[in-house]
């Protein structure tokens, strides 16, 4: 069994490799700051899609310190750029696990098509599920043919009950279905999953809004955590995701999602910068227990060492 | 689609547009802005790179058509380049051989893959194929299950298997094409992260079993940077034939468009853009530049002033309007060569803004331009060069002769004074405000 740092930092590989090889490569024989460097630089963040703001603040940063220490040390300056962007990680994100409390915690999970909302669903179910807490999952998502089964499949893999309605159109009454079982079974965590939507759709956006009230009238403050799912490979677009969502309903928290495929982790960076909006998971696999509480320490690290 | 990109330029050619002159320094700090705009898009940093240097290169030192403002100039070069970037032209799906023909619709997770083979089959079918969907996708929980949700949405037949060898799918899917005279199968195949080496190479049995037609590379159109590296391993492995672009309905940048074709140097086929089953697009690289830079159709204005405008004339013409010695008989010149253009109405609908201020209730038709004429042909040739010595008389003469009123006389005088003093401020580079909505 691999430690979770571990899976971490091989899902990281690709994104240690390219952005911190390559930072390396670019600092390594060369002895001043000058136009050319800042233009290598320039394409390594932008290519890790760490957007344009971020990277210009990064390099305005690189170059006041530059001029600051005067004499040039390379070495020191590569320093200033790893700790500026650990700390454009840590802004903001604080890492929390849903509480135990009294009723079940409820958790909606929300975001464009696409985007791993189903898998993370998963995952998180199985999550809980080892550690020990009763889990329901409602399918509320009646828009996407065969949405149920995929979700079903992962309430099996995972072991927890499900709540689905086939013959419901309204997603809002499976949810109030669900929030209704949530209670007269006793569980510990309700997981809402919601149709996929792009966040420019205004009548979709209603709904979840819908879904979210519709969870309030039955538990109280329910949900009590809504989860946003982003795509990691998403450029800047997942910005606007994040955006529009949190103008509908109160985003608590980030998903990750995909973070195991190519050079990744700017967006993170981009989100940390712009949103108060943590990242609490990222999914670093396509196994079950691949789904990580995001710590931007360790990340950071991950990425740097 | 891709408004964000399409404000972020505007902004940027607003600057350049209304110059009277450009300087390498006016377009070298434009093109700056307008990579920054491509890269906030999430083009690929080195296409947007290649891409600015290409601009430049032909921006500069390029003669400067005298009908149009020079700022014009760079957004044909912009749109020239962009289509260049785009594919130049439309690419058709290519279906040669004998039936059943193979399409193998290949991508990453959650990119779009089996929506956008339903909505291909549909197309096809509206176009008299008889198309089968096959479900080789057997990883992805449901994935079968959502093939036949929607091939039952739009009434086509799809073919799936109780068991998940994939190799077998095909060829059973193949026979039963045949039995069953299906003549075009497309393939929903599994889609993984692209790092998977299994996964590739299982795709490339695949496709070695069954010599696809067309291989058509699935992209979302909100991929980030990263939407390069994908295309260029799938191209690797598998050496597609054409890219799709879906989810192009909600605010994506288009970065990812941008930078595939010219990466991968294959073709976009088509664009998905909602959610309806008919919501496929065919690709239109010069319809889809006109979308980026929000300029309706200016190309084919600009290109009909080159046709039409001669070119010594326009020259004369400049020098009159610099040492103010624009004439109503210049004037009527002009109303001449736009009437030659092209019916007005028409050349309206192909400024930006225009088709908008139409809909809202601006009537434009060509009689206008007539009763002006009408009223210059009716002066004396006198009365042309220097309009002041119009009087109380020779209006009512002016007017009698062009069958038109006092009032209309009046309006022209007004009009054209008007007009003089506004180029006036431009020869003094006071003309800051522009027409809204006019990028000229």
């Amino acid at each position: 069994m691999r430690s979770a740092f571990q899976k971490l930092k091989s899902g990281l590989k690709k994104t240690h490799e390219s952005v911190v090889g390559r930072i390396a490569d670019v600092f390594s024989g060369r002895t001043k700051l000058d136009d050319e460097l800042l233009e290598d630089l320039e394409e390594i963040l932008i290519e890790s899609d760490l957007g344009v703001d971020a990277t210009m603040q990064l390099l305005d940063d690189l170059r006041d310190r530059a001029s600051e220490i005067g004499e040039v040390d390379i070495g020191a300056l590569q320093e200033v750029l790893q700790n500026e962007i650990k700390q454009l990680l840590s802004n903001g994100s604080h890492a929390v696990q849903p509480e135990s409390q009294d009723g079940p915690q409820v958790i909606m999970v929300v975001g464009v098509n696409g985007s791993g909302k189903t898998t993370s669903i998963g995952k998180l179910a199985h999550q809980f599920k080892s550690k020990g807490k009763s889990v329901l999952i409602a399918a509320a998502d009646t828009f996407r043919a065969a949405a149920m089964e995929q979700l079903e499949n992962w309430a099996d893999r995972a072991n927890v009950d499900i709540i689905v309605n086939r013959k419901a159109k309204d997603p809002a009454s499976v949810a109030y279905d669900a929030a209704a079982a949530a209670i007269s079974r006793d569980v510990d965590v309700l997981i809402v999953d919601t149709a996929g939507r792009l966040h420019t759709q205004g009548n979709l956006m209603d709904e979840l809004q819908k879904i979210h009230r519709v969870l309030g009238k039955q538990i109280e403050n329910a949900p009590h955590e809504v989860l946003l799912v982003l795509d990691a490979t998403t450029g800047q677009n997942a910005i606007m995701q994040a955006r529009h969502f949190q103008k509908v309903v109160e985003i608590d928290g980030i998903i990750l999602a995909k973070l195991d495929g190519t050079a990744k982790g700017g967006v993170v960076v981009a989100i940390n910068r712009e949103l108060d909006m943590p990242v609490k998971y990222i999914g670093v696999g396509e196994g079950i227990d691949d789904l990580q509480l995001f710590d931007p320490e360790q990340f950071a690290e991950a990425l740097f060492y | 689609m891709f408004e964000q990109l399409s404000e972020n330029l505007e902004n940027v050619l607003k600057k350049l547009r209304g110059r009277g002159k450009l300087t390498e320094k006016n377009v070298s700090d434009g093109l700056r802005e307008v990579r920054r705009a491509l890269l906030e898009a999430d083009v690929n940093y080195k296409v947007a790179k290649e891409f600015i240097a290409s601009v430049k290169e032909k921006a500069i030192g390029q003669e400067v058509l005298k009908s149009i403002t020079p700022g014009q100039q760079i957004v044909k070069v912009l749109h020239d380049e962009l289509v260049d970037l785009l594919g130049l032209e439309r690419s058709e799906l290519e279906l040669k051989g004998s039936p059943p023909h193979v399409i193998m619709v290949v991508g990453l997770q959650g990119s779009g893959k089996t929506t956008f083979v339903t909505k291909l089959g549909k197309q096809l079918r509206d176009k008299g194929r008889s198309p089968l969907l096959v479900g080789a996708d057997v990883y992805r929980p449901a994935a079968k299950d959502q093939l036949k949700t929607n091939g039952s949405k739009v009434d086509l037949p799809v073919f799936v298997t109780e068991h998940n060898r994939v190799l077998d799918i095909c060829a059973e899917a193949k026979q039963t094409a045949r039995k069953n005279h299906y003549d075009v199968l497309i393939l929903d195949t599994a889609g993984r992260l692209h790092i998977d080496e299994e996964m590739m190479d299982e795709l490339s049995d695949v496709k070695q079993q069954m010599q696809p037609d067309e291989i058509l590379f699935v992209a979302d159109g909100m991929t980030g940077q990263d939407a390069v590296n994908a295309a260029s391993e799938f191209l690797g492995y598998l050496d597609f034939t054409g890219v799709v672009l879906t989810k192009m309905d909600g605010d994506a940048r288009g970065g990812a468009a941008l930078s595939i074709r010219s990466v991968t140097g294959r073709p976009i086929k088509y664009m998905s853009v909602g959610e309806s089953m008919d919501s496929l697009e065919p690709f239109y690289p010069d319809r889809l530049a006109n979308r980026i830079l929000g300029m309706g159709d200016v190309v084919s204005l600009v290109e009909k002033a080159q046709e039409t405008i001669d070119e010594e004339s326009a020259k004369k013409l400049n020098k009159k309007i610099q040492r103010n010695e624009f004439t109503l008989a210049d004037f009527k010149e002009q109303l001449q060569q736009i009437k030659n253009m092209g019916p007005l109405d028409q050349l309206m609908d192909m400024i930006p803004g225009m088709g908008k201020m139409k809909r809202q209730g601006l009537s434009v038709d060509g009689s206008e331009f007539d009763k002006i004429e009408a009223i210059i042909n009716s002066m004396t040739k006198e009365e042309r060069n220097k309009p002041g010595i119009i009087n109380g008389s020779r209006r009512r003469r002016i007017a009698r002769g062009s069958g038109t009123s006092v009032g209309d006389i009046n309006q022209l005088l007004k009009q054209f004074q008007q007009m003089k003093k506004m180029m006036q401020q431009m020869n003094k580079g006071k003309m800051k405000h522009q027409i809204p909505g006019l990028p000229i």
